[in-house]
């Protein structure tokens, strides 16, 4: 059996982005996910924003690594031709304890060393973001926050971590880890794996994956969040990412622009037992509306799209990253809530160095491919652009999601790079994500999958096995 | 850039209508664009009958009402029908830039009808709590998987909302032997025809709730049941009328929408058939939500002809 250096467990942004660290160096590598893709886990709902480092105290794991993962992600973004926007953030007030409350914040943020913070008076705020409330009297301006495709972000780590030798294992179960001489000997649903090092990556699971190696000193509790994605035609609705001060558990409802253009409200912060609860309600629209009203007067919910919900895996206040000392060679990534995103990267350096302190030879390997080719998506660029690529490949014309305008040569790459499922192609292209639905598109959608990975139409499922999207083919079976 | 007289967007009932239309009434040049691979629009899925008793006095398949126009369309050499092709965007000024496959196309039309049609409203417009598992369609996303792809969505379900596409879907579960459990309606009545509640609910003894509303949706991966309770007039939950039922699907038939993102990004205002750019028009489902193709079919006839006339008065040449 071969043994890998390093096996990683979890497949979210926070797994890929070590695998991608790590095939930097000579070892093998094994990235290890239950579900049928990358990012189905934490990482799909997450809200894509890259924090500036403002809202952690000083001296946490969460303030340094986002100040670090703010800077590193934009070098990370243009190698692997991910679109990162600078958009910047408001943190907004509306009264005199607010503001006490904004100056706070911002000698904080100056301490981790977030740079260009200013407070911007209620006419620069008119001026900036017209449709904010005029109730507010002044905001903190945070320049270096952004925004980014959670997911592209993760495929596209992926495909370039394979390019550089790492081994992805899908829909691989871990059911039990047992720690050898001097082997893990990881036994999962697709076999037994076995490696000299082991990274605990697998997000709310993490407290049971580290259970398995007699680790019980955290538990992993799930705090749930709704969000609201508006109709691409409000996407002007704001011009950055809008805050309200953060409270004890959260950030707050949020204004929130996001990689594909659609406007997002949200999210809530519920704590919750169940790991699996992804359902959304009356109460959480209810709330975010109100909340997010009070920052945008205007939003209307009928421009209301699509809504979900997404867990965060929190534990305590801070990241957990540590290597075991009473089970060497095994590394804890765990508890990786907001900002974890954003301090992905640096998080991905962070445990390549305790590897390399808990005795991992990092050798460089002489060549490491650090770029990939950006990934055509028609909604991002000029139309006269979109002229000159249809000419090459006809494809580009040929517009299978009529509301997001994605095409058939899109989706058809999508699948090729990886997509097995209707919703890794939603996750990739954004086809079906728009105003109908996938009312449209769905069948062609089938088709395009079917044909690419010699699938039978009726074993095409929503997200896995068990979701099948119908029961029976009455055509061909 | 190409210069073209009369661009009408979208080939379904509306569109060659207006195009037939505008041709009769002296227009030379016409470019029928269709974004679909052929022309009939959601037609094509409409597999039952009812069709055409107003226009044609005659009971007609979607398919067949549809197959009418298509045939007078090819007729007519000053049609140009352009397939596969969808406009991506409209300017005031009568620009339009449609792409298919193998080009990108920038053209000055002189007169414009908007006949995009409409689509369906979907469970996130009506927020129903629960979770997002696979199994719930538009009643039209499934009428397409099941007439046009003969691939069947699920085997019990549950409809929401009684607008004629559900009522009809229903009844098409019913004849490929899945099973109805419910039709759950908010209102009072039904908000589709009557004759579609008799023919395809009574004749089949599917029940149907009014007053009820579902009031969340359960399963992981697949819909597995849903709740439904009775509403006050108000649509609130009446306390003590919640029960459940089990089901693999659920379809959507909660309203259509009027399709007009493009004409909204020209800035014009909608005005009757004409919008406040002059020489853009609009008609059918685009327009308003017809319960009959029929009804369309005269809209867009009327359509047509303002066209030509508009065509007539400020274009002479393009007369015929």
């Amino acid at each position: 059996m071969k043994t890998y250096d390093v096996a990683i467990i979890g497949a979210g942004v926070i797994g890929t982005s070590i695998a991608r660290e790590l095939s930097r160096y000579k070892l093998d590598i094994a990235l290890i996910e239950k579900e049928v893709e990358l990012a189905f886990g934490v990482s799909k709902s997450n809200s894509g924003i890259i924090h500036p480092g403002t809202q952690n105290p000083p001296g946490s794991l969460k303030g340094r690594l986002c100040v670090q993962g703010n800077t590193l992600i934009r070098k990370i973004s243009k190698e692997l031709g991910v679109d990162f926007k600078e958009v910047g953030e408001l943190i907004v007030a509306f009264d005199e304890d607010d503001i006490k409350e904004l100056l706070r914040l911002k000698k904080e943020a100056e301490v981790l060393g977030v740079p260009g913070l200013k407070i911007v008076d209620k006419k620069w705020l008119e001026k900036n973001e017209p449709n904010l409330n005029s109730a507010a009297v002044c905001g903190l301006y945070a320049p270096t926050a952004g925004i980014i495709s959670p997911y592209r972000l993760v495929y596209d780590l992926a495909e370039n971590a394979v390019r550089n030798g790492v081994k992805i294992f899908t829909n691989t179960k871990v059911i039990n880890i047992n720690r050898a001489d001097k082997y893990f000997e990881i036994n999962t649903s697709s076999g037994l794996f076995r490696s000299r090092y082991l990274v605990n990556a697998a997000g709310l699971f993490a407290d049971e994956i580290s259970g398995m190696l007699g680790i019980n000193d955290f538990k992993i509790k799930p705090r749930k969040g709704e969000e609201f994605i508006l109709d691409k035609k409000k996407a002007d609705l704001a011009r950055h990412l809008i805050f309200p001060l953060p409270s004890k558990i959260s950030k707050g409802v949020l204004i929130i622009k996001t990689a594909d253009g659609n406007p997002m409200i949200g999210p809530t912060a519920e704590d919750i037992e169940d790991k699996e609860d992804l359902s959304t309600s009356d109460a959480g629209i209810n709330r975010v509306l109100a909340s997010a009203r009070r920052l945008i007067p205007s939003i209307n919910d009928k421009d209301i799209i699509a809504y979900f919900a997404g867990l965060r895996p929190a534990s305590g206040d801070d990241f957990i990253i540590r290597h075991e000392e009473t089970c060497p060679g095994f590394i804890n990534v765990a508890g990786i809530q907001s900002p974890g995103l954003t301090a992905s990267p640096a998080i991905a350096v962070l445990t390549a160095n305790i590897l390399k302190k808990n005795g991992l030879w990092l050798r460089k390997k002489i060549i490491f491919h650090a770029h990939r080719k950006k990934t055509v998506h028609l909604f991002e660029i000029q139309l006269s652009k979109t002229g000159s690529l249809i000419k090459k490949d006809h494809a580009y014309g040929d517009i299978v999601c009529r509301c997001e305008m994605i095409s058939a040569k899109e989706i058809s790459d999508a699948v090729r790079r990886g997509a097995k499922t209707m919703d890794g192609v939603k996750f990739r292209t954004r086809a079906q994500g728009g105003r109908c639905h996938g009312s449209f598109c769905t069948t062609r959608i089938m088709k395009i999958l079917a044909e690419e990975t010699q699938m039978p139409l009726i074993e095409i499922t929503k997200r896995g096995k068990g979701s099948e999207i119908v029961k029976e083919d009455r055509v061909n079976d | 850039m190409i210069k073209r007289g009369l661009v009408i967007v979208g080939g379904g009932p509306a569109g060659m209508a207006a195009a037939i239309s505008a041709y009769e009434n002296g227009v030379k040049d016409i470019l029928l664009l269709e974004r679909d691979q052929y022309l009939g629009g959601i037609l094509n899925q409409c597999v039952h009958t009812g069709f055409g008793i107003n226009y044609f006095k005659e009971i007609l398949t979607g398919p067949e009402y549809a197959e009418r126009f298509i045939e007078k369309v090819k007729n007519i050499p000053e049609i140009e029908v352009s397939l596969k092709s969808i406009v991506v965007s409209l300017l005031p000024d009568k620009t339009i830039t449609f792409l298919k496959p193998g080009r990108l196309e920038t053209i000055k039309a002189k007169a414009i009808i908007m006949a995009t049609g409409c689509r369906e409203k979907t469970r996130e417009m009506v927020h129903i709590q629960g979770t997002r598992p696979s199994g719930i369609f538009s009643a039209g996303l499934a009428q397409k998987l099941i007439n046009i792809e003969g691939l069947l969505p699920g085997k019990e379900i549950v409809v929401v909302g009684s607008g004629d596409i559900g009522l009809i879907m229903a009844r098409r579960f019913t004849l490929e032997g899945a099973e109805v459990k419910a039709i759950i309606e908010i209102q009072k009545k039904t908000r589709g025809l009557l004759r579609n509640m008799v023919q395809c609910v009574e004749d089949f003894n599917i029940p149907v709730y009014f007053n009820h509303k579902i009031s969340r949706i359960y399963g992981k991966d697949r819909v597995e049941k849903v709740s439904a309770c009775k509403v006050d007039d108000n649509f609130n939950e009446i306390q003590g009328s919640l029960f459940e039922i089990k089901c693999d699907t659920i379809l959507m038939s909660v309203g259509l929408i009027p399709e007009n993102e493009l004409i909204e990004m020209t800035g014009a205002r909608i005005d009757g058939n004409k919008t406040s750019v002059p020489g853009i028009f609009m008609c059918g489902n685009c327009l308003k939500i017809y319960d009959l193709v029929d009804g369309v079919t005269e809209d867009s006839f009327l359509t047509g002809k303002l066209a030509a006339d508009y065509i007539r008065v400020r274009h002479p040449s393009l007369q015929r």
